[in-house]
């Protein structure tokens, strides 16, 4: 009886240790700055918020941490998109003057690997700016590095809450340098094939409702010819 | 005793990697794809979405009735001239398989009419829409990028309105149809110029 115990003791042990090994991989590590931070590029920033409560539309299958909003959007709820989320967002500049508006749709992914410090989303961007043009980003993010410095420690915590200062990239691909393609396809963006970086500043997060205050930034780099008939 | 113990923890370690590896942590419902060979050559995929019901947001400008109820589309003077909906879409069996994104716009006195489709087992597509209907109503348009099973495909995507005819109470007021065209990436297609496209001129 006392082995059974001791075996049984053992095996929580080791799924406890299994579980703060896989928080707290050492090999698994932040990819830091993004290339475009960078970069000689003109570069497009928008910014935009990422608290469900001050989106234009936020939509998912109504059961997960954020809730919808309004709360009477039509819900994701059946199996193919029950775990998608659908967000439409004001979209400013860097002087934070309305540029236009944006259309997030992210799914979680099969190819998330929890081990290896993977924890995918695939999402895509329609984004339309006035006087500009429109353009669709394709990108996987990574919500690892999120998920081990924000809101692991937030659910720790006695108030299930986390405050503090958290910034990282969230996009991860599929361009190897860890960025997005995005096709432009009028105005300005006709034609133009441009990349992509979406990053997360958080201030506030609640395991039990989410987002507190958090803001989401887009960094688009024209390629040279664009940047430079723009100048023109 | 302590034998048993450290046994215990390997075994719970194993089980747990075990566990992780053997209940992949996201897995996607995914309903099969149905596609049919086109006569002159590519794929021929068909999506629809059923009006009122599978409409998730209406956003313009001076809407009457906000779809959804509470609503709040900014009033800013840059979006004046932009309508964005929002939508589920069908498959040829009438199942909901994705999410749908369509955006009219007037940019420098010109209409822009895009299209993104986000099937999330398989990828997105991206769709820039001809600003003149064809003569039957119908909409042809450009695919102009796609993430994932749809990243190495080109082709054109038509949209057409379809009016319900049944008496059915709970019919749909009609029908956004939509029907892709699937081709190589090498093999970028031009857009018919006239209305004699297969499927839509009947």
């Amino acid at each position: 009886m006392k082995h059974i115990a001791s075996l049984l003791l053992g095996m929580l042990v080791g799924v406890i240790l299994f579980g703060l090994v896989l928080v707290y991989n050492p090999f698994v590590t932040d990819r830091g700055l993004s290339p475009l931070s960078v970069t000689d590029a003109q570069v497009i920033s928008l910014n935009y918020s990422v608290v469900p409560a001050e989106s234009i539309v936020f939509t998912n299958d109504g059961e997960s941490m954020h809730d919808p909003h309004p709360a009477k959007v039509l819900q994701l709820w059946e199996a193919p998109i029950r775990q998608t989320s659908a967000m439409v967002s004001l979209l400013h500049d860097a002087r934070s003057r309305v540029a236009g508006v944006g259309v997030k749709v992210s799914s979680l992914s099969e190819s998330s690997r929890l081990f290896n410090g993977d924890a995918i989303v695939d999402s895509v961007w329609y984004i339309f700016l006035p006087g500009n043009g429109s353009m669709f980003i394709q990108q996987t993010e990574n919500y690892w590095p999120f998920l081990q410095n924000v809101a692991f420690p937030a659910w720790r915590s006695s108030a299930n809450s986390w405050r503090g200062r958290w910034l990282g990239n969230l996009t991860a691909g599929p361009g190897a340098l860890g960025t997005a393609p995005a096709s432009g396809s009028s105005g300005r963006f006709a034609g133009l094939e441009m990349e992509a970086v979406e990053s997360l500043s958080v201030d506030a997060f609640s395991s039990d409702h989410g987002f507190i205050s958090a803001e989401g930034r887009l960094l688009i780099a024209l390629p040279e010819s664009a940047a430079g008939s723009a100048a023109n | 005793m302590i034998r048993t113990f450290i046994l215990g923890i390997l075994l719970g370690v194993l089980a747990a990697a075990g566990a992780l590896y053997a209940f992949p942590a996201v897995d996607q419902e995914r309903a099969a794809s149905i596609v049919t060979v086109a006569p002159n050559g590519g794929n021929v995929e068909s999506f629809h979405i059923n009006i009122p019901m599978d409409r998730v947001m209406t956003g313009r400008q001076g809407e009457g009735v906000p779809v959804p109820p509470g609503l709040n589309w900014p009033q800013d003077e840059v979006l004046a001239n932009v309508r964005t909906e929002m939508f589920k879409i069908r498959n040829a069996r009438d199942s909901v398989v994705g999410v749908a994104v369509r955006t009219a716009a007037r940019l420098d006195g010109e209409t822009v009419i895009d299209w993104m489709l986000h099937l999330p087992a398989r990828g997105s597509l991206f769709v820039n829409m001809e600003a003149v209907p064809r003569e039957n109503g119908f909409r042809l348009g450009r695919i102009r990028s796609g993430s994932r099973e749809f990243a190495p495909l080109s082709g054109m995507m038509g949209e057409r309105w379809v009016a319900n005819d049944s008496d059915d109470e709970d019919a749909p007021l009609g029908r956004i149809e939509l029907r892709t065209t699937y081709v190589g990436e090498l093999q970028e297609p031009d857009l018919p110029a006239d209305a004699d496209v297969e499927g839509y001129d009947q």
